[in-house]
């Protein structure tokens, strides 16, 4: 590891660390929180939009399968840590069936069949009233008690969303740099000739699929400990087109992007709508900004800048000496 | 007696209305040099993508090594020893050309499947992609990204791409299309060190380097094989001097 990404590390753990110590007020705190858990969302769906190639617009099915079944296993009397490994089990299922019926289309194709499926869990919750609660949706009777540490506070509340979010980074960046990440990159990027050289494009996507549907489903089951609330809203077309937003804004394909994007929507959601009525224009004309100057997302495109600003420096450097060589 | 490298019967592939191949048939024998010629759009290509599975045949037989290939998806007929190169370059124009060349090695390799270790770690797969890479000449050129090298180096990235698989059977198609006198020659010079292991059946229209390389030709036109033979029989047919050579 390069040591600029060392010491970014570094100032990001610390800066992580201390947001409670920072920002004394629990309704930031929560703030924070959100946006660890839409960064998670971002991420999975990440793996399939920027590392795959593949455009998901119902990512959201994720948090209705596994946040219905982690709350209904939970009312059940399951304990908590059960009815959550159940649910990511059982969401991580629904990820694979998902995968298989979406990859029977490319293209356009691939992007209405998960925008369809989406459409159809989130009626299925809609609908069936005796297991939801419908529009009204449900309750989680209560946060775990995680190794018997109370997370009901915000400040604790986000500790606990931290250390998942930093399990699941962990994670996230080692498949990167593997080489299923490597053959994943190479689908995206010439299908035809991954196939030519002997790579089974339709299973690296399948697998990418239930790896995005479990990453998912975790963040599912963070949101519904952070909301103790479930209801169709939060599973619609526009909970999809939101995380999908996120890893475009602020850039697909690298890791840290789709972590910009959650910061910068989650805020905008959060602070701008208290003073902003037409919130979602604000967010439209960001997006709009953004990608007709950084047509690859906010990461990328700085990094394209701060490459192009040391170009420059690099080659004024040389033309300093030259100027005053005749002098000499 | 040993089963051709390639055999091809009575393949068959129409887009709509319009025959791409008709009943073609041929083979070629293990460590042969097979030629492929025709006018354009006689169906050297699609026959090509037949063998490989980019395209699914109509009707008719493909047997590597006497295995049916048809119904085969494409990567399983690359496990068996399949490679090919493309006319139109297909390659990760953003990534290095050593990255190019592992690509190319994951996909015969189990490890292609690890999520967790990092690529970079695997040394025994770069050094065979430096191998790989130095074999066609672009060793000095292997952390070079594709997008800065020149034509002819990618027309030798596609190679070393397929030759790193250790092939059986070598698919080229149009190999020397788009290259300067001199990297023709490049080119033609490490085709002669593929060593006799490996079978070769080339599309190509430069003929006198073809010609030359080539030990069997096989003539298509509109989808059909018209002439079959050696070098000499071939290019005193009289067809293909009046569909493709000319007088």
């Amino acid at each position: 590891m390069k040591r600029g990404s060392i010491i970014a590390l570094i100032v990001a753990a610390v800066v992580l660390l201390a947001v409670p110590r920072i920002i004394v007020n629990e309704f930031y705190v929560n703030m924070a929180s959100q946006v660890l858990i839409y960064a998670l969302f971002a991420l999975s769906i990440n793996l399939m939009l920027g590392y795959g190639g593949m455009v998901s617009l119902g990512h959201a099915a994720y948090l209705g399968v596994a946040g219905y079944t982690c709350i209904l296993l939970t009312i059940t009397g399951y304990d908590q840590l059960t009815a959550a490994l159940l649910a990511i089990l059982f969401s991580t299922l629904f990820a694979a069936f998902f995968g298989v019926l979406s990859l029977r289309a490319p293209g356009l194709g691939f992007i209405m069949i998960t925008l369809a499926i989406g459409q159809i869990v989130w009626g299925i919750a809609y609908r069936a009233n005796d297991l939801t609660g419908g529009d009204n949706g449900i309750r989680l009777p209560a946060r775990p008690m995680p190794f018997g540490i109370d997370i009901r506070d915000a400040a604790s509340f986000y500790y606990f969303t931290l250390v998942v979010f930093v399990i699941a980074l962990f994670f996230l960046w080692r498949f990167s740099r593997s080489p299923f990440g490597a053959s994943l990159m190479g689908t995206r990027d010439q299908p035809r000739r991954m196939r030519m050289l002997g790579h089974n494009v339709w299973l690296i996507r399948l697998l990418t699929f239930v790896m995005a549907g479990f990453w998912g489903s975790v963040a599912s089951i963070l949101f519904v400990y952070y909301n103790l609330f479930l209801s169709p809203h939060a599973l619609g077309l526009q909970q999809s087109a939101e995380i999908l937003l996120m890893a475009i804004l602020g850039g697909a394909s690298s890791l840290t992007g789709p972590i910009v994007g959650a910061v910068i929507i989650t805020l905008v959601k959060n602070v701008a709508s208290t003073y902003v009525e037409r919130w979602n224009t604000l967010l439209g004309m960001i997006f709009v900004i953004v990608i007709m100057f950084m047509p690859l997302g906010i990461v990328p495109g700085c990094k394209h800048l701060w490459r192009r600003l040391q170009d420059r420096r690099k080659k004024s450097t040389p033309a300093k000496i030259t100027a005053s060589e005749p002098a000499a | 007696m040993t089963a051709p490298a390639l055999e091809v019967t009575g393949l068959n592939k129409r887009f709509g209305g319009l025959p791409a191949t008709k009943d073609v048939s041929f083979h070629v024998m293990a460590g042969e040099r097979r030629l492929i010629i025709g006018p354009n759009g006689a169906g050297k290509t699609t026959m090509f993508n037949l063998v490989t599975g980019d395209l699914n045949a109509d009707s008719g037989s493909v047997k590597l090594f006497g295995q049916e290939l048809l119904g085969m998806p494409t990567q399983d007929r690359v496990h068996l020893g399949l490679a090919r190169t493309y006319q139109i370059l297909t390659l990760f124009p953003r990534e290095t050309l050593v990255h190019n060349v592992v690509l190319a090695l994951l996909g015969l390799q189990t490890l292609r499947w690890n999520p967790w270790t990092a690529l970079t770690g695997h040394r025994h797969v770069y050094d065979a992609a430096h191998e790989a890479l130095a074999m066609v000449g672009l060793a000095e050129s292997a952390e070079r990204i594709v997008l800065e090298t020149s034509y002819g180096e990618r027309r030798r990235l596609e190679l070393a791409m397929a030759l790193a698989q250790k092939p059986k059977l070598l698919m080229l198609d149009e190999p020397l299309a788009g290259l300067s006198q001199g990297e023709r020659q490049t080119v033609r010079e490490l085709l002669d060190k593929i060593p006799r292991d490996v079978t070769i059946v080339m599309i190509e229209h430069d003929m006198d380097t073809a010609l030359s390389f080539a030990e069997r030709i096989t003539v298509l036109h509109y989808g059909e094989v018209i002439v079959e033979g050696t070098r000499a029989e071939v290019v005193a047919d009289p067809r293909t001097r009046e569909v493709y050579l000319g007088d």
